[in-house]
């Protein structure tokens, strides 16, 4: 039991769209149920991450239970289910960086942030992950903010990396 | 027919079959947990395990099908030993607090680790802990004590369809929990507590109220007012090693008076009550004041069910409040102004075969004159408990009658209990009201027993009156989605949230070491207690209960009439948004 229909609880945007126009694509198919993962697939790479909203809208669309798609959700360490912050910071752990102390990076920005791994600051600015290889071995230790490559890292070029990213935020 | 062996003996089975069955047919009983044949199979404990010559590992007997040929091993000692490993692994991630657990020697996984010759711990490691859940006001969830067999996920989907529960997150970490990690009470659990019955340990239990009942039993200054359901006379002597279907009527009124309570009333009578307002409301529906078919109301898991789920219906349900609120209401009102008691110091204690009646009971709609109508309810277990507890001897006790002028009741007040009950009690009794005749067939067979939905149909004055009865929430979602197209189909629908009716309740006696949750046959031994009660009775029919008929003498007027509506009827609300995520959390 998934309840009735869609409740207007998420704005009715483009994304939001262009999600149930996919959803209505798949359910003329067989066993339109199996394309779950594939539709959260969708719904995280529209909002970054999958809110209990667009899970519960997933559910009524497709009439699956909300309990399981939380299951599937919950399983996968790909899905996210907090909102990330703006930026998103990588920190390579692979045997390179490891050697050449990404443990300090790591340290450095947990004191920074003021946060763990897998957190977002309170501000909303900052999510911390951890990385395994990012590829750029040679210029390790190495962090990834979003998609551009910082290397050759020590603490003190972590602080200021960040002191930047914040410096252009405010800016804005 | 094939030939199969085991323990190298041939045998002749039926093809089509897992081993488990197959053994199960020859009287062997190979060991399993997770498998429940009412479920899906799982797969997951391979408690189960046998050995099939020719395969490189053992196999879940669960799943396993025979073939013609198959040799199959269950019980040799290196099968032995690996069995006991994985109950061993079971148990090392378990809470070691057998002695203070209140499933203690009512457990499947003790019984389990008995039966396999656990004698000492090799496995020391880590353990998982999660939060236990105590915010609904029927059903307790202790993750900790859970064992992933997911008998409560598959009986809340598969069984009852509500889909609340779950497997999250993976590995050591996978728990049980409703969509989302809410919180029971703000989740879409009907209260039903199923889950409760299926679970093997004590991971799901029922929110006890016994200690607060105890001390509020010494109270000399309440008045201590109990109130019996039907189906727990029929299953309560089941805690105590009877057979199942032994009726322990005067024997549990009596023992409730040396617990400490002052008047032993009969939530049958109310029942009665039930009847007499419910016939007379699907006359009026049926001479075109409101909507039809009309839905019965007693069971307050389906109550809850219909509020998140079927918003839509809620103009067909029937506005009586149940048996047992009706009873409560009037405790505090019609007995309290005959006794010149004072109704805030009455106490009212439902002994209910259900946890949802837990629920109900704290539902704001039910308070009469701003008091809460029943102040506690109890299970059968719960109450079988306090009576062993207290040193009382329901075997051997001297039974006694209920008291009046509340306690006493026609045979259709007692087949309440049992699925198709409150329709055949309805049906005896609007047959009379609306032609003035006696019914002389009252027993309807269509309308008994354990399949998951019952038709029927009567001639009242020339027209047909068609019924339904679904019993499970699972099978009253199938008969409902056929009224949904066809609203024209039926007159009168009754629905009970629990498989087999309350005697099947959440609330009834655990599985036995002869017996397995949801097992047909016992429900039907249940059943068949209640249905002997009603044979045994003279007065069969509710308009014939002369106190039922003395309380609208005296007090009521007549069904329906304006103080009947304040005290014993209610209102439904459909919980937004269709219950599945509270208004509330999504601000947060």
């Amino acid at each position: 039991m998934t309840g009735e229909k869609a409740m207007d609880t998420i704005k009715k945007d483009e994304k939001m769209i262009e999600l149930d126009a996919y959803m209505q694509s798949l359910k003329g198919k067989d066993r339109p149920e199996s394309q779950l993962i594939a539709i959260l697939h969708k719904a995280q790479s529209f909002y970054g991450y999958l809110s209990k909203e667009v899970m519960n809208h997933i559910a009524e669309t497709m009439d699956i239970p909300t309990a399981h798609i939380w299951g599937v959700a919950t399983f996968y360490h790909y899905f996210n289910l907090v909102k990330p912050g703006k930026f998103v910071v990588s920190v390579c752990l692979g045997t390179a960086c490891y050697v050449k102390g990404a443990g300090e990076v790591l340290q450095t920005l947990k004191d920074e942030l003021k946060i763990g791994v897998g957190e977002t600051t309170k501000d909303g600015l900052f999510t911390l992950q951890e990385a395994r290889c990012l590829g750029a071995c040679g210029l390790a230790p190495v962090m990834m903010i979003d998609d551009k490559i910082y290397g050759d890292l020590t603490p003190r070029r972590v602080t200021e990396v960040i002191r930047n990213y914040r410096k252009a935020a405010d800016k804005k | 027919m094939i030939k199969i062996y085991i323990d190298d003996k041939p045998y002749s089975v039926e093809p089509n079959q897992t081993i488990m069955q197959a053994a199960d047919s020859l009287g062997f009983r190979i060991p399993r947990l997770c498998y429940h044949p009412k479920l899906s199979i799982e797969g997951a404990c391979r408690v189960c395990i046998v050995e099939v010559e020719g395969m490189k590992n053992y196999v879940a007997s669960c799943s396993f099908p025979v073939h013609d040929g198959i040799k199959v091993r269950t019980n040799t000692e290196e099968l032995r030993r690996a069995r006991r490993d994985i109950v061993e692994l079971i148990l090392d991630n378990h809470p070691q607090d057998c002695h203070t657990c209140e499933r203690d020697s009512n457990c499947e996984l003790q019984r389990l680790a008995n039966s396999m010759g656990l004698r000492h711990r090799h496995f020391e490691g880590e353990r998982k802990h999660f939060h236990k859940d105590i915010s609904s006001d029927a059903v307790i969830h202790d993750p900790d004590k859970c064992i992933l067999c997911g008998r409560c996920v598959r009986v809340c989907s598969e069984i009852q369809n509500v889909h609340n529960l779950g497997y999250a997150f993976r590995g050591f970490k996978t728990v049980v929990m409703p969509a989302f990690d809410l919180p029971f009470s703000e989740s879409v659990c009907t209260t039903c507590g199923q889950c409760i019955n299926v679970c093997p340990t004590a991971s799901f239990v029922e929110k006890s109220y016994t200690q607060e009942l105890f001390v509020k039993l010494q109270d000399k200054s309440l008045v201590k007012i109990a109130q019996i359901a039907p189906s727990v006379r029929a299953a309560i002597g089941e805690a105590f090693g009877l057979p199942v279907g032994t009726n322990m009527e005067a024997e549990t009124t009596a023992a409730l008076r040396r617990l400490g309570f002052d008047y032993v009333f009969d939530t049958q009578f109310s029942a009665d009550l039930t009847i007499m307002e419910e016939a007379s409301e699907l006359l009026e529906r049926i001479q075109g004041k409101g909507k039809l078919p009309m839905i019965t109301s007693c069971s307050s898991a389906w109550m809850k069910c219909l509020e998140q789920f079927y918003p839509d219906l809620l103009d067909n349900v029937s506005t009586c409040k149940s048996p047992m609120s009706m009873m409560s209401a009037l405790t505090k009102t019609y007995f309290a102004e005959k006794m010149k008691l004072d109704p805030k110091k009455i106490l009212n204690v439902g002994v209910m075969c259900c946890t949802a009646k837990k629920y109900e009971a704290a539902r704001p709609e039910l308070n009469v004159d701003d008091m809460r109508a029943t102040d506690i309810v109890v299970t059968t277990r719960e109450t079988a408990w306090m009576i062993k507890s207290a040193g009382i001897d329901l075997l051997h006790i001297k039974g006694e009658p209920f008291d009046e002028p509340l306690g006493f009741s026609s045979g259709a007040g007692t087949i309440f209990g049992a699925t198709g009950g409150v329709m055949e009690a309805a049906i005896r009794t609007a047959y009379e009201l609306y032609t003035g005749e006696t019914m002389v067939n009252i027993e309807f067979s269509e309308l008994r027993g354990m399949k998951g939905i019952k038709e029927a149909s009567v001639i009242i004055d020339g027209k047909e009156i068609r019924v339904a009865v679904a019993h499970g929430l699972g099978n009253a979602w199938k008969l409902l989605d056929t009224i949904r197209s066809d609203p024209k189909r039926y007159h009168f629908i009754e629905i009970m949230g629990c498989p087999g009716g309350c005697v099947g309740g959440g609330g009834q006696p655990y599985a036995g070491i002869n017996s397995i949750p949801l097992d047909e046959d016992n429900l039907r031994k249940r059943a068949n207690a209640l249905y002997k009660l009603d044979r045994d009775k003279t007065i069969r029919r509710s308009n014939e209960n002369p106190d039922v008929q003395r309380l609208y003498r005296e007090y009521l007027g007549r069904p329906l009439s304006p103080l009947s509506h304040k005290l014993l009827h209610t209102h439904y609300h459909a919980k937004e948004p269709r219950g599945i995520i509270s208004a509330e959390l999504k601000v947060r």
